[in-house]
């Protein structure tokens, strides 16, 4: 069973003429199946952990480890981390000009799957996908989030998680910027991916709203760079009645 | 990465028409009818002129070994070498600019390829040009009989400094497809003008290809000689650190329901390349009837590239089927990169992704085989260059 293992996890950024640390030792543990929803304020380092995890190239590791089934992911480049299973559906995904859905679907899950799928099984599997999630067939030859609407946007990282089948899935406030409608949409899709056993699920969110939709196993307070406290879903029946108050006073550093 | 792009539609109620009136001088045959520039002219603004090496002012002498020139046609066409006196010459378009009329002034042979009337060609002529690495100016007619169709494929290698100018004279009915390759080596200096003069109901394709070369500056340029005349002008350059590539075109509408389609795409890489493209489309008021779109788009693949974008379309009358342009320059920078990486795609794979998607539609519509495979295979080649 696929295992993500993060200890003491220490991140910095460069901001300004100066670095900042962002993470100040972050361990969690997220197994295949599982559904770990990571809630916390605004500036609290929640972000700073999916692209940190993804590898993305402005944040620095200064301590800790993470591993994936024994791996170390942290030596691993950023693609070479998404073959070996690791999602990120972004909460700001990128425009890239002159590649097409359909061409960018294939030869990213020609990558991860390591072989080029069959392509009468593959445009079957595509379409189905998108019908879904409620996209237009069309949606396939417009160039990759340009143009897309705020839920476009975030239906085509659900629809790539649905193909890519990953491991682990690190979801990035993908509940920001929807519509009831579209959130529920989404969060279909979410546990369809889900109900296959077969993904563990870190859910990052600022809002309670899309738990209604996608029932973590564990609730964690990010706080101040760190896991400020731990617990089931009622702890997310305590943050929407009490806000994270609680955790940003005092103690935060920022 | 430096990026301007300037777009106009201008109606014009007089005769005078600002695509000519920008010019610093009429055009003519004849050199001495344009001053030397000196770089602030509308037409050379964005000409590195130092670069030119003395093409542009009269220093620069023809050589022994200049360029040598190989053809390869197909039975039932003419190909030969004339005098500066041959009627058949400057029949397309007069030279606009200096560099253009110095070529013009400065050949001493000039190469006619006829493909007799009704002659349909199966087989490509093909024109290699070979730098030798010394100085030359030539000129090229290419001439199609009426109803004759026929694919040229113009290959530009090696190094020279070479200021040359080529006219397709199209006849009624006829249909060319002509590919001007510039696939020059590092230090080659290729200025010159392509004029087209379509016939009735004839359809003209022009391809122009720029890898090569440290300064590259063409004028493809249209007339039409009679109605229902069709022009496609397509264009890919791929800008390497250093380089200078301009491509300015001109469609001029100046008869009654022709076509013209003007699709321009550019990559650029590196420090200091320098793409330009000026695309000018006049529809003279007696240009009832046309229809007419141009297009330009950039990908910048790196910082410290420069792009300038100007389409301009001027329109003398209101009775026309259509008329437009568009251009635009995207970037392709590292959160574009981390995006397609981090669903597993690497590096190299990533970017030629993103090239090749942007070319790919333009290559389609080439429809010569053996270039569109080689285009690819080049893009491939720059793309391995710029990651290594």
């Amino acid at each position: 069973m696929a295992t993500l293992e993060i200890r003491d996890l220490h991140v910095t950024v460069e901001a300004d003429n100066a670095t900042k640390e962002i993470l100040k030792g972050v361990d969690l543990t997220v197994k295949q199946g599982e559904t770990h929803a990571i809630m916390g304020p605004n500036g609290s380092g929640k972000s700073t952990l999916a692209y940190s995890l993804a590898g993305h190239p402005k944040y620095t590791i200064t301590g800790g480890t993470v591993t994936l089934d024994g791996e170390d992911v942290l030596e691993m480049s950023v693609d070479e981390r998404a073959r070996a299973g690791l999602f990120l559906a972004m909460q700001y995904p990128v425009e890239v000009p002159g590649v097409s859905v359909s061409n960018f679907l294939r030869t990213s899950a020609t990558a991860v799957r390591g072989e080029a799928p069959k392509l009468r099984t593959w445009v079957k599997e595509v379409k189905e996908a998108m019908q879904r999630l409620n996209m237009d067939p069309a949606f396939a030859e417009r160039n990759v989030n340009e143009g897309f609407s705020g839920g476009e946007k975030k239906r085509h990282e659900i629809l790539q998680l649905e193909l890519l089948k990953p491991k682990m899935a690190i979801l990035d406030e993908t509940d920001s910027g929807l519509d009831v409608d579209a959130l529920r949409v989404v969060s279909e899709g979410v546990n369809r991916v889900r109900e296959t056993g077969e993904v563990g699920t870190l859910l990052i969110t600022h809002y309670t709203r899309i738990l209604r939709y996608i029932k973590p196993d564990h609730v964690h307070v990010f706080a101040a760079g760190r896991i400020a406290e731990s617990g089931g879903p009622e702890l997310a029946d305590k943050l929407e009645a009490e806000g994270y108050e609680a955790y940003t006073k005092g103690g935060a550093s920022e | 990465m430096g990026s301007t792009t300037a777009g106009a539609i201008a109606v014009a109620a007089e005769a005078d028409s600002t695509v000519a009136t920008r010019m610093s001088a009429p055009p003519s045959f004849d050199v001495a009818d344009f001053p030397v520039p000196h770089g602030r002219e509308e037409e050379w603004r964005f000409t590195p002129l130092e670069r030119l090496r003395g093409l542009h002012d009269g220093t620069a002498t023809a050589t022994d070994e200049g360029v040598k020139v190989a053809v390869e046609a197909p039975e039932g066409v003419t190909v030969e070498t004339v005098g500066r006196d041959d009627a058949r010459l400057g029949r397309a378009g007069k030279p606009v600019d200096r560099v253009a009329a110095q070529a013009y002034s400065a050949f001493a042979q000039a190469g006619v390829i006829t493909v007799p009337k009704e002659t349909v060609l199966t087989e490509p002529v093909r024109i290699a040009v070979h730098g030798e690495g010394g100085t030359a100016y030539a000129h090229q007619v290419i001439e199609l009989g009426a109803f004759a169709e026929a694919v040229v494929v113009i290959d530009h290698t090696g190094d020279a400094v070479l200021a040359a100018n080529v006219e397709y004279v199209l006849g009624d009915g006829a249909k060319l497809t002509v590919v001007s390759v510039q696939d020059w080596d590092a230090k080659a200096v290729h200025v010159g003008q392509h004029n087209a003069l379509v016939g009735r109901d004839a359809s003209f394709k022009s391809v122009v290809v720029t890898f090569g070369g440290d300064v590259v500056r063409l004028h493809p340029r249209v007339q039409y000689a009679g109605p229902g005349g069709e022009a496609e002008l397509f264009g890919l350059y791929f800008t390497d650190r250093g380089q200078h590539q301009e491509h300015r075109l001109l469609v001029d509408h100046n008869v009654p329901h022709c076509k013209s389609n003007v699709v321009y795409k550019g990559a650029l890489q590196g420090d200091d390349a320098h793409a330009v493209w000026i695309g000018d489309v006049l529809i003279e008021a007696k240009a009832e009837g046309t229809d007419t779109y141009e297009m330009n788009r950039n990908l910048v693949l790196t910082d410290g590239a420069r792009v300038d974008s100007v389409p301009n379309l001027e329109i003398e009358t209101g009775e026309i089927v259509g008329a437009g342009h568009a251009s635009a320059t995207g970037r392709f920078d590292d959160e574009q990169l981390f995006y397609l990486m981090a669903r597993g795609i690497p590096e190299i794979d990533a970017r030629r992704l993103v090239v090749r998607g942007f070319f790919a539609e333009l290559v389609q519509q080439i429809g010569v085989p053996d270039i569109e495979e080689r285009l690819l295979a080049k893009i491939e080649e720059e793309l391995e260059a710029s990651v290594a």
